[in-house]
């Protein structure tokens, strides 16, 4: 599945104004690519995901699937929400099912399935346990299991791990790829985090702040698993570190005043660190 | 855990040892200051004589066809008006400026339509109850977390399936603290109801104490009504409530 977005705007009423949230986003995921969004927090990278989702309508411009135009939701562009959104009335079982039981598939066929994505995100054990009983991690995999067995052509996902301690995050994203590999799905991956796009993407898109633009568009043409000593990963953190900091100090100076101002050469941006929690 | 408990049971046996000493003191009159025995005593010859248990049967008779009938018409319609946006401004906006009203001002009204009988008391517990099992049921509906109904709509769920396995499960929280609310305020009202228009009935159990100056009779009746309240509420709501609390995480709530 191709995904095309063309010429994009997108505004939200807040407080009676019409605050500009997306302007003229151009971008493509081709089938099976892995691409990442990135830029400060609150600068709408959500809203592409929801928009793609069919969630969501844009005020100007199309969003294309295989040249067809978004209408709607369809089960085969899933969202991961970064909270998980799992049901809590419902098992692990029954959180994976939901998608296949609002497809009418019978009950027999429905467990089978769930349960070999339950298998594949290692949670068999947990299949009859309930999401309370669950740390963030088992949740967010659950959220996977629950999107994948739609067997979509994309799956869009809002900052999945931005919650979790690094521990779990970093094995997270090694199992991501791993079934990214697996299912040959493309996957478009909303983050902050320099360091987990340029680990994961095949391309990265750095967006400014709000009004999002596509600022720039980087390419990483390095085997995975990816090491971050890479020369070729440490030149592409660098590039995309210094578009960022621009946006960033962008945005400061937007929230607290003119006064903010940096020393030349201050490293604005940690590459590790969400850009999210200082805006 | 043990602790707890030994506080409590020290607690309550010197309330009583405290009520007993003061008795003897005799700084009142008997009839306006009973003995502990005296009230146990009474108890237990009204249970034996049948006018308590006959009394029990007709409130708790009134109370749940009262209460059932709020839930049956409370729950759909706080569903409705948290689900429309014109009703909750409408119907929603009436509920809750109607829930300022003390459900016993619903008497004189009631007498009038209904006539001295059963089906007056019974209007005042509804009116009582399904105001607030409403309103919870209408929070519950409004304060759905907004990501589950996006993943389930992503999910292929839309219409009525939507509602019934999404919207309504994730309400649930709050129609059960509703459904709580509603039973306290309908014992409440019933009691209200009983006292001014008595026939039969715990509350005119209590006002007949009144009548004869026997005050072992009054604080009988006022401890059944106590310990019933507290039956009902620790042995069906509390529990119900805290699973569900448990599972849907507070958050939620």
């Amino acid at each position: 599945m191709r995904i095309e977005l063309q010429h994009i705007s997108k505004s939200f009423r807040h407080n009676g104004h019409a605050v500009d949230v997306l302007q003229d986003i151009n971008l493509a995921v081709e089938p099976g690519e892995f691409v990442c969004l990135l830029g400060p927090t609150g600068c709408g990278k959500s809203t592409i995901l929801n928009l793609v989702a069919g969630l969501d309508a844009p005020d100007a411009g199309t969003v294309l699937v295989d040249g067809t135009p978004v209408t709607g939701p369809g089960p085969r562009r899933v969202v991961v929400f970064q909270d998980a959104a799992l049901f809590p009335w419902l098992t692990v079982l029954g959180n994976v099912e939901f998608g296949l039981r609002m497809a009418n598939v019978p009950k027999q066929e429905r467990r089978v399935a769930a349960m070999a994505y339950i298998k594949l995100v290692h949670l068999s054990k947990f299949a009859h346990a309930y999401p309370h009983q669950l740390s963030g991690g088992m949740r967010q995999r659950v959220a996977i299991a629950r999107g994948l067995v739609m067997q979509p052509d994309i799956l869009l996902m809002d900052e999945p791990f931005g919650a979790l301690d690094a521990q779990t995050r970093a094995v997270l994203q090694e199992e991501l790829l791993e079934i990214w590999r697996k299912t040959g799905c493309s996957v478009l991956f909303v983050t902050h985090s320099v360091r987990e796009a340029i680990g994961l993407a095949d391309r990265v898109y750095v967006l400014s702040a709000r009004p999002a633009r596509i600022r720039d568009v980087e390419r990483i043409d390095v085997p995975r698993p990816r090491h971050a000593d890479h020369p070729a990963l440490a030149q592409a953190q660098q590039k995309i570190l210094q578009s960022l900091a621009e946006e960033i100090e962008k945005v400061l100076r937007d929230e607290l005043g003119e006064s903010v101002r940096y020393p030349e050469g201050t490293q604005r941006v940690a590459a590790d660190r969400s850009l999210g929690m200082h805006i | 855990m043990q602790r707890v408990v030994w506080y409590r049971v020290a607690f309550f046996a010197s309330l009583l040892l405290g009520w007993q000493a003061l008795y003897l003191l005799r700084v009142w009159p008997d009839f306006l200051f009973p003995s502990p025995q005296s009230v146990a005593a009474m108890l237990v010859h009204s249970l034996r004589d049948g006018t308590l248990v006959r009394a029990l049967g007709v409130s708790l008779t009134r109370l749940v066809i009262g209460y059932g009938m709020s839930l049956a018409i409370g729950l759909p319609l706080g569903l409705l008006t948290g689900s429309i946006r014109w009703l909750h401004q409408t119907i929603g906006a009436l509920l809750l400026g109607l829930q300022t009203l003390p459900s016993i001002c619903w008497l004189p009204l009631a007498l009038l339509w209904f006539g001295l009988n059963e089906r007056a008391i019974i209007f005042v517990v509804v009116m009582g109850a399904v105001l607030s099992i409403s309103l919870s049921a209408e929070d519950g509906v409004q304060h759905t977390p907004r990501q589950q109904i996006r993943a389930a709509k992503n999910m292929g769920a839309s219409g009525w399936r939507l509602y019934l396995q999404v919207m309504l499960p994730a309400a649930l929280p709050g129609i059960v603290t509703g459904m709580k609310l509603g039973w306290s305020f309908a014992w409440r009202a019933l009691m209200a109801g009983e006292l001014l228009y008595g026939h039969v009935g715990l509350g005119h159990l209590l006002m007949m104490g009144r009548e004869l100056n026997d005050m072992s009779q009054v604080i009988a009746v006022m401890a059944v009504i106590v310990a019933l309240g507290l039956l009902v509420d620790r042995m069906a709501f509390a529990p119900l409530e805290r699973r569900v609390r448990e599972r849907w995480g507070t958050g939620t709530l």
